[in-house]
């Protein structure tokens, strides 16, 4: 769906892009993870006809960005970062806008403004200014207008930035629900809990580079850093248990035990058989899976939350 | 559907959006509509009297200037709302609806055209207004109806011409505030022509100004039309082949602008 190779784009001389390649399958979610600053907007940007590349080839649903924009334009929908309503103008006038401008006609627009309105729950609001409108109504609005006319690829750039966990939530639902329907999501956002839930495929971009990709679970397990933590009572204790697992990694000072694993119900059934059959006392243990942040600062040697500075 | 079919649909969608907002915050309007009036009544009370005795012919006084000053002031009124225009560009450019335009399949002109008509439309309704207040201060045009037709017609062709000129200027800043400035010298033009006195008057210099300058053959057309009096036609041709070349380059600077990249 999304076939980009060896993109480029610099503003004046600051390089924002230096030669990303993507490749985004039918119906699959494709999240692009990266801080600040690392591209993600351009990228969007780039993809979805907004600017034009310095260089590179894209493929977009099928059609060649430089030459056919207009057909990648017919079958895409954009929500941006920044919402893009019509603040002047009434919830439903504003998805009437959409319908217009797609050209389905009085009968089948009137229709798809309703089904919008009471999917995305502003049945309430259709008449009232958008301007008087609450944050997590305006994401919805923005993006019950970017299905108007059923795009097959949709971009959305960092669609929970700045929402509740219960509007996030339902804004992960709502695209879980379109991919079911055979839509391509591409995805930007700084939340790595957002690309652990939705994505197929991430992509990690950093300061113009994509530093990784792959599935979340491919890119955890490039990571080490899962393991158990046992947390003891006595230092005999600690002792003994680390006398049962020689690749673990004792902490006299705060009488803990770290053993790695992968956090699995066996290993930790397992682990746990080995202590009692050995009479080992534990106090209670904690379980530490590698998140993608971790994967983050192993990859790129700082967190997701910095901005990046070049 | 055809392209030509799509690019008046998609511009008549954004006609309606843009009427919707002029209808719904109309203040900017009314701000445009009042500094016209507010000019006409100045230069009728304040300085129509010994302004009209200056003009030389055989009435002279208050009433000979309304009717001379009528046309200037209908180009200052042009003039006000080409600000107006380029402040509403200006601020439409910033927001996030029209990125989504750009990435929408719809004519690609279609949302200048929308502003340009939509702007068209609230001047000539501003100019009725203004004539409105002429006539009730005294203004008496001698015009039949195909001389009315015929100033009526030079007027949409100079809005449409300044409107075009105003929806590329507003697009030429990153800042409403400078998009705002940037109209104001077309507000001296009716001043620096023959709009408020003859141009003999002045000094030779300025007079060579004000006979070149596009407003000039606009108010000498306007003024031998709604007076009834001869229309040179030599000032009507300048008058129209000004209109369509401003409204050329115009249409031409503003799709330029609007097809750059959006981001900084």
């Amino acid at each position: 769906m999304v076939e980009a190779t060896g993109l480029r784009k610099a503003y004046r001389k600051q390089v924002v892009l230096d030669g990303i390649d993507l490749r985004v399958p039918e119906a699959t979610v494709f999240a692009l993870l990266g801080p600040n600053g690392a591209g993600k907007t351009t990228t969007v940007q780039i993809l979805s006809t907004l600017i034009r590349p310095d260089g590179g080839t894209v493929r977009v649903a099928g059609h060649d960005l430089a030459a056919e924009p207009d057909r990648i334009r017919a079958a895409i929908g954009v929500t941006g970062q920044f919402s893009a309503v019509d603040p002047l103008l009434t919830g439903a006038e504003n998805l009437r806008l959409m319908t217009d401008l797609r050209h389905l006609g009085r009968v089948e627009g009137r229709r798809v403004v309703d089904d919008l309105l009471a999917r995305f729950d502003l049945t309430d609001a259709a008449d009232k200014p958008v301007a008087a409108y609450s944050g997590g109504m305006k994401r919805r609005l923005d993006l019950a207008m970017t299905l108007v006319g059923r795009p097959r690829l949709i971009f959305l750039d960092e669609p929970t930035t700045g929402l509740d966990p219960r509007s996030r939530r339902a804004m992960w639902q709502i695209v879980r629900e379109l991919v079911t329907g055979g839509v391509t999501i591409f995805l930007t956002t700084q939340y790595l809990e957002e690309a652990d839930q939705l994505a197929d495929r991430v992509a990690l971009l950093d300061g113009g580079h994509l530093v990784a990709e792959g599935s979340p679970a491919e890119l955890k397990r490039r990571v080490p850093g899962g393991h158990v933590r046992l947390h003891f009572t006595e230092p005999a204790q600690l002792a003994a248990a680390a006398g049962l697992f020689p690749a673990a990694t004792r902490h006299d000072d705060d009488l803990t035990l770290r053993v790695p694993g992968d956090g699995g119900v066996s290993a930790v059934k397992d682990l746990l058989g080995r202590l009692d059959a050995a009479g080992v006392a534990v106090e209670s243990m904690s379980l530490h899976t590698p998140d993608l942040d971790d994967v983050f600062l192993a990859l790129t040697g700082h967190r997701t939350e910095e901005k990046v500075n070049p | 559907m055809s392209t030509l079919a799509h690019t008046v649909g998609d511009s008549a969608t954004m006609l309606r959006r843009n009427l919707k907002h002029a209808i719904r915050y109309p203040s900017l309007t009314a701000v445009v509509i009042a500094l016209p009036v507010i000019f006409l009544l100045l230069f009728v009370y304040v300085f129509g009297g010994t302004l009209g005795d200056g003009l030389g012919g055989v009435a002279g006084g208050r009433s000979a200037y309304v009717d001379y000053v009528t046309p200037g002031i209908l180009l200052l009124a042009m003039t006000g709302a080409a600000q107006g225009t380029a402040i509403s560009v200006a601020m439409d450019m910033t927001e996030g609806i029209v990125a989504r335009f750009r990435t929408m399949s719809i004519a690609r002109a279609a949302v200048l055209t929308g502003h340009v008509v939509g702007a068209v439309t609230q001047t000539l309704l501003g100019l009725v207004v203004v004539v409105g207040v002429a006539l009730l201060v005294g203004f008496r045009p001698d015009a039949g109806p195909a001389q009315w037709l015929a100033a009526a017609g030079l007027l949409t062709l100079t809005a449409f011409a300044i409107t075009w000129l105003s929806v590329a200027l507003g697009m030429v800043p990153k800042s409403v505030e400078s998009a705002s400035n940037l109209p104001m010298p077309l507000m001296l033009l009716p001043f620096l022509g023959s709009g408020f006195v003859p141009t003999d008057s002045m000094p030779g210099w300025l007079a060579w100004f004000a006979e070149h300058q596009p407003f000039t053959p606009i108010m000498e057309t306007l003024r031998g039309l709604l007076l009834a009096g001869p229309v040179d036609g030599g000032d009507a041709l300048a008058a129209v082949a000004w209109c369509a070349g401003v409204s050329l380059l115009g249409y031409l600077w503003a799709r330029r602008l609007y097809d750059r990249d959006p981001s900084r």
